[in-house]
């Protein structure tokens, strides 16, 4: 059994030290579009870190008699049927929200980040780990989205979850939204950023002149 | 004829897989450093969306869309719920079938795509095309054309992006911002470009 304290590196590291979407490059495919409103994020960030934990921990207990030759094909397998089942509770207990999200549910499959982290850590990981593990990439995950998503809903069209927060100056407030923001390409600018200031403080992270 | 023309500059231009809709964003951010390298990879994405989204199209009409198998004897069977799993399937079978033809028949091909291919399984764009054509409801000829638009629509982005990324090369980047930082500025500038496009009505 593993210790306390490389469980907690396990479950925290990804969060900043080796941020999936900031660092790896993993996942940033779905991520972008859904960010407009916190609600939709935060249903997109619940979703994947709970598909990512348990692909991880079935990957890592079927890890020892699955044939390299085709572990891929498992993995989708496994991963598939996770989000199948994500899917189908969103449509019956959140239909709005699925609706909007669309076909971003589905999109979790193809998310590198799931596909990565079975790859790359309960491939050769305990059952118990590669589950925090997931955890943890998924919390790294939901932290770059949900800072994405405030700034965006809350700047954009000055609200948060759908509560106005801001009074707009159409409706007789003081606050005038940003339009750049409620765009999608906003999100672009806005993790650059995110990424910017994460590595003035870890600049271990800078990348190496060309 | 002139439907599926609209259809091709919307699925190309106003509805870009990459720049409107971030789908193959991994790739697309990864695979950027250089035009030929880049140029590969669009070509490959394209040949496996235009065969892969028709195939999809035939599969869902005929066996899981809600009361698809009549001709099976089963008129209320609704196998909807497994088109993620069918598709990433199909699309993972495609993409092995594609390449075992290709090493056989024109290595010379297959040696310029080698690489890209087996990548491509997991590029959120052609699971994505697939998921657009089953919600916009397509026919068999408009998924043809949506599948080979929406691919050379993504090709156009990444040959783009890939340019400018040679070019930044020589440009003074501040340090936290060099690399991955400065490249999510760069698509969103794109991006906004491709905006430009949005309000054409066709």
């Amino acid at each position: 059994m593993a210790s306390a304290k490389e469980m907690k590196s396990v479950l925290f590291g990804p969060i900043f030290a080796n941020n999936p979407i900031a660092l790896q490059i993993l996942g940033i495919c779905s991520a972008l579009a859904v960010t407009s409103k916190m609600s939709n994020t935060v249903v997109m960030c619940i979703a994947l870190t709970l598909v990512t934990a348990f692909s991880n921990l079935f990957i890592s207990i079927i890890r020892n008699h699955i044939p390299s030759s085709v572990r891929i094909i498992v993995q989708m397998t496994i991963i598939a049927s996770l989000v199948i089942v994500v899917d189908q509770i969103l449509r019956a207990y959140a239909f709005s929200i699925a609706k909007e999200l669309s076909v971003f549910v589905g999109l979790i499959i193809t998310n590198c980040i799931v596909m990565g982290r079975a790859e790359a850590y309960a491939m050769k990981s305990p059952p118990f780990m590669s589950f925090l593990d997931g955890i943890g990439n998924g919390l790294g995950y939901s932290i770059v989205l949900l800072t994405v998503g405030f700034i965006r809903e809350l700047f954009g069209s000055g609200s948060l979850f759908g509560a106005q927060i801001l009074p707009l100056a159409s409706e007789g407030g003081w606050y005038v939204p940003v339009g750049l923001l409620v765009l999608p390409p906003s999100a672009f600018f806005i993790i650059g950023g995110f990424i910017w200031v994460l590595r003035t403080f870890r600049t271990e992270q800078v990348e190496p002149k060309e | 004829m002139e439907q599926y023309i609209n259809l091709f500059i919307r699925a190309v231009f106003i509805e870009n897989l990459a720049l409107s809709f971030f789908l193959g964003m991994c790739t697309f951010l990864a695979v950027s450093k250089k035009v030929t390298t880049a140029f590969g990879l669009g070509v490959a994405v394209i040949v496996v969306l235009g065969i892969s989204v028709p195939v999809n199209n035939l599969v869902y009409h005929n066996i899981l869309a809600p009361g698809a198998l009549a001709w099976a004897g089963f008129p209320d069977a609704d196998l909807s719920f497994l088109r993620f799993l069918t598709f990433i399937g199909v699309i993972a079978a495609l993409v092995q079938i594609l390449e075992m033809t290709l090493d056989k028949y024109v290595p010379a091909l297959y040696n310029a795509l080698g690489i890209f291919l087996p990548l491509i399984t997991v590029n959120c764009a052609i699971f994505g095309g697939v998921a657009f054509m089953v919600e916009r409801d397509y026919n068999f000829s408009e998924s043809v054309v949506y599948g080979i638009g929406s691919g050379v629509g993504w090709a156009l982005a990444i040959v783009a992006l890939a340019a400018v990324r040679e070019k930044l090369k020589y440009a003074d980047v501040p340090d936290g911002l060099r690399g991955l930082g400065v490249t999510f500025m760069t698509v969103g500038l794109i991006g906004l470009g491709f905006m430009s496009f949005s309000g054409i009505q066709l």
